[in-house]
């Protein structure tokens, strides 16, 4: 039996009243109702404020490189399936920099669970637009706004057909703990995208700007139907939908290694006598 | 009187089945006994492009390309006008009939009544079969071996058209020497570079290999493909080559020896996953197939270009090691060391070769598999509790630990097991910090895997008389051909050696300024236009060479190109 207090408490470097602060704690919250034990969960983040997070909980931790969280994850769950890969980071970081691995991960469908702290800025940088960030957002890096056609990782991720996409808000911390449970339980890839209040670097999309738009998707939505659930993705502006929006039972990636069931690389032995077969055909 | 080599040189076009027709002579020799070195150049393209198969044979064993031509094939009429001017003395040029082409020396096979069309090329395997006085059962036992597996539905009339080119040679009087028969003391097998690079992965544990497409390097990976399933191997093309080095950093730390194989392009992607995996000390071995640059370049020739680059890629400072085998045995035996010394140091290793050496098939004695480690990432003893990832030592290597995991491999029971890596500056548990006085030590525990490094470094081998008046110096895929140009000086009265290094990175400068100072003329033969290796060199040892012999059209070093620059004086190409 864990404890909550078994998945750590650290001072942190965020800002307070940063939303990254209720999303560690339902990461926590979730990982102690599925009593998971913290030495099989390994975090995999890239670089960003975002990102810091699995240093603030006990876990396995490899922090990468900014954009690049998601080979890592990829590598490591194909070397030790046993393990529960979840990967952490920003917006920045999963649609921007890391761009093509986020749409090649979905394709790929490994057995890992996204969570995207999504405050649509670049926080770490100090207020860069990011791919999320609204059309006219001003910044100093965009001081005539933002022109770009925002980046929507839940449409793209229900078109790709995704196993399981999510969206959540810190502001609700009971149900982000709830989406992250069933984004671990499900077998393949999960996204879960949260809607993160960034205090310093975005005076747009606040708390109370998320508060009043977001809501829940009803009781009897069925997140299987994709016709539906590409409507729903593309709903933003005056109302945002919360909650699980589209998934399937895709195969996850693994089962095309049939050898990944003898276990984790580590202790599989190399075949020699095949080897020795192998080196002959080539006579 | 019988030859004892033969130089055979196929040509033509990209889909004229120029492979079909050389892979089956090739392995029916190497079957008979004979020596072989297969040198391929051809162009960046599917179908059309001039390409050729260099194939010399001899009943002893031979260690470079050679530049004249005993026999010419020629599948077509660029073939004949592009490479005539290579004949030997007594070479003969063997086409089609249909090509209409005339001279004494040629041999016009009447293809068209031999075969049809399609079978082309199995007739003229059998030509070549009679011309060089192959054992006949043999070639066709090989031939037959390779329709079925690749057009099993015409293996009857590829094996009736082989006879029918068989035949019509033994009618025809030809005035070319046979070859000696070969004596077969071993049985040997006919691997190219990669393949052995492959071979050498599989052989010492390598459980995940991540790649994407790039000439020369590729085939190394199709061929781990091929064998993956089977072998309990991860083998994935990636999206690009930043997520193949990331992927391979994620499976290395969670306890899969790692591959990357690529070129120049793909490596240069590569950069920050490589200075990742120095941060990590994470083991993760590249190949860096090198073809000439800048940029795109000359996709499918050869160049010693990037040796500067996998020098100094990557930003911050870390050690590393790096390999570069000579020969198609080394590919094997170092792809093994790369892993072994990345394990061990806990760094990234690059293995270094080039499209010569990539596509260049020789006949080696097979692998002795059974005698054979593999690399073994669990550790045996206790691990101190809580694990310290980045435990400073004296050696500068910690203990590692893999995520999930109790020491034996023993799956995790306490978490005092976690296991943190972190790209930032970090405490020796891992986690990020800006104190700088721990930054610092952090640095000189890195730096002091460089002293380790040093101690376990593969000296140059160096051949030939003690203080000799030449002394050839080479890095990689040209020692055969420095190797073959001391023998013949040797043999003609001159004083040469020659000093080869398979291991270029770190170099033992005691033992190397030694070596240079006792010559009385030293001569840096490579592959790039500005002697990469000489300026390396004089870095390191101060000893500065002043000639060098450098080739930078795409084709590789060949004694010939050295023994004429020698001659010349050493200009460049
Ligand atoms: C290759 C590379 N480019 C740029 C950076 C600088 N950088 C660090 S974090 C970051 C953006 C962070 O934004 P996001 O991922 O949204 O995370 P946040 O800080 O907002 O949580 C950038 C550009 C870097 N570390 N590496
Ligand atoms: S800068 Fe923004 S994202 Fe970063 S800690 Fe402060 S509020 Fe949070
Ligand atoms: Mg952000």
């Amino acid at each position: 039996m864990f404890e909550l207090s078994d998945y750590g408490d650290y001072v942190t470097a965020w800002c307070p009243g940063c939303g990254n602060h209720s999303i560690l704690k339902s990461v926590k919250d979730a990982l102690f109702k599925l009593q998971l034990p913290p030495y099989r969960v390994l975090f995999v983040s890239g670089i960003g404020q975002a990102a810091k997070a699995p240093h603030y909980l006990n876990a396995n931790v490899f922090n990468g490189l900014h954009g690049r969280s998601l080979p890592v994850a990829t590598g490591a769950k194909l070397s030790n399936p046993n393990l529960t890969v979840i990967v952490e980071s920003g917006d920045g970081c999963h649609y921007g920099e890391g761009g093509n691995h986020f749409l090649a991960a979905i394709r790929r469908n490994v057995d890992i669970t996204i969570i995207v702290h999504n405050n649509q800025v670049y926080g770490l940088t100090k207020g860069q637009a990011s791919p999320t960030s609204s059309p006219g957002f001003v910044t100093k890096a965009q001081p005539q706004g933002v022109f770009n056609e925002p980046f929507n990782p839940v449409q793209i991720a229900v078109a790709m057909k995704a196993g399981f996409v999510a969206r959540g808000f810190s502001g609700n911390e009971e149900h982000l703990s709830e989406l992250i449970q069933q984004g671990i339980h499900h077998k393949g890839l999960a996204l879960i995208d949260v809607l993160q209040p960034c205090v310093s670097f975005n005076k747009v999309n606040t708390f109370g700007w998320y508060k009043q738009r977001c809501y829940m998707l009803p009781e009897n939505y069925d997140p299987t139907d994709r016709n539906q659930a590409m409507l729903v993705a593309d709903e933003w502006g005056d109302r945002i939908p919360l909650g699980v929006i589209y998934r399937n039972d895709r195969p996850a990636f693994e089962q095309h290694f049939p050898f990944l069931e003898s276990g984790p690389a580590a202790i599989r032995s190399v075949d020699m006598r095949a080897l020795k077969e192998i080196v002959k055909s080539y006579s | 009187m019988p030859n004892t080599e033969a130089n055979v040189l196929i040509g033509g076009e990209a889909g004229q089945g120029l492979v079909t027709l050389s892979q089956i002579l090739t392995r029916a020799i190497v079957r008979q006994g004979y020596y072989i070195m297969v040198t391929q150049s051809y162009h960046s393209r599917i179908r059309g492009g001039h390409n050729t198969y260099a194939l010399r044979i001899s009943t002893s064993p031979i260690t470079a390309p050679k530049e004249n031509v005993d026999i010419l094939v020629a599948l077509n009429k660029e073939t004949v006008q592009l490479h005539s001017g290579e004949l030997s003395a007594g070479g003969i040029i063997v086409l089609d009939e249909a090509l209409e082409i005339k001279n004494e020396s040629y041999v016009s096979v009447p293809f068209k009544s031999l075969s049809a069309d399609k079978y082309w090329n199995a007739a003229a395997v059998g030509v070549v079969t009679e011309i060089l006085g192959l054992e006949m059962t043999g070639v066709e036992k090989v031939a037959r071996e390779f329709f079925s597996k690749h057009s099993p539905e015409h293996v009857d009339a590829n094996m009736e058209s082989f006879a029918a080119g068989l035949d019509w040679m033994k009618k025809n009087d030809l005035k070319f020497a046979k070859l000696a028969s070969a004596e077969l003391k071993e049985p040997r097998i006919m691997v190219n570079g990669n393949e052995a690079i492959a071979l050498g992965a599989l052989s010492i544990g390598m459980k995940s290999c991540f790649f994407y497409p790039m000439t020369p390097a590729t085939s190394i990976s199709m061929t781990i493909c091929e064998h993956a399933q089977g072998m309990g191997v991860v083998a994935e093309q990636a999206e690009d080559e930043i997520s193949a080095i990331n992927m391979a950093i994620g499976a290395s730390f969670c306890g899969s020896p790692s591959l990357v194989p690529t070129s120049g392009g793909g490596f240069a992607l590569m950069a920050e996953g490589l200075s990742l995996a120095g941060m990590t000390e994470t083991p993760v071995v590249i190949v860096l197939a090198q073809r000439p640059g800048p940029s795109t370049g000359l996709p499918t020739r050869t160049e010693q270009g990037d040796l500067e680059f996998a020098l100094h890629a990557g930003h911050g400072e870390f050690p590393r090691a790096i390999f570069a085998p000579g020969s198609v045995e080394e590919c094997f035996w170092l792809t093994r060391k790369a892993f072994e010394t990345a394990d061990e140091f806990k760094i990234p290793v690059i293995l270094m070769t080039d499209q010569y050496l990539a596509d260049c098939y020789n006949s080696v004695k097979p692998f002795a598999i059974d005698q054979l480690k593999t690399i073994d990432v669990c550790v045996p003893e206790p691990i101190e509790q809580p694990h310290l990832t980045y435990k400073i030592t004296d050696s500068g290597i910690s203990p590692r630990l893999l995520p999930g995991f109790s020491n034996s491999c023993v799956v995790a029971h306490s978490s005092d097991e976690l296991v943190v890596a972190d790209s930032d500056e970090h405490t020796e548990n891992g986690h990020l910090t800006e104190d700088l006085s721990i930054r610092a030590k952090m640095v000189e525990k890195r730096n002091r895997k460089f002293t380790g490094l040093k101690s376990v470094v593969l000296n140059p081998e160096s051949v030939g008389p003690d203080a000799p008046d030449l002394l050839l110096v080479s890095w990689g895929s040209t020692k055969g051909s420095v190797h073959e140009v001391c023998d013949n000086l040797s043999n003609s009265g001159v004083k040469a050696a020659y000093l080869h290094f398979s291991q270029i990175w770190p170099i033992n400068s005691d033992v190397v300024s030694k070596i240079l100072n006792k010559a009385k003329e030293v001569v840096c033969v490579e592959s790039n236009s500005t002697g990469q290796f000489a300026k390396l060199l004089r870095r390191e040892t101060g000893f500065h060479i002043e000639k060098t012999i450098l080739r930078y059209d795409g084709a590789p070093i060949t004694p010939q190109h050295i023994m004429n620059r020698l001659e010349l004086g050493t200009k460049d190409v």
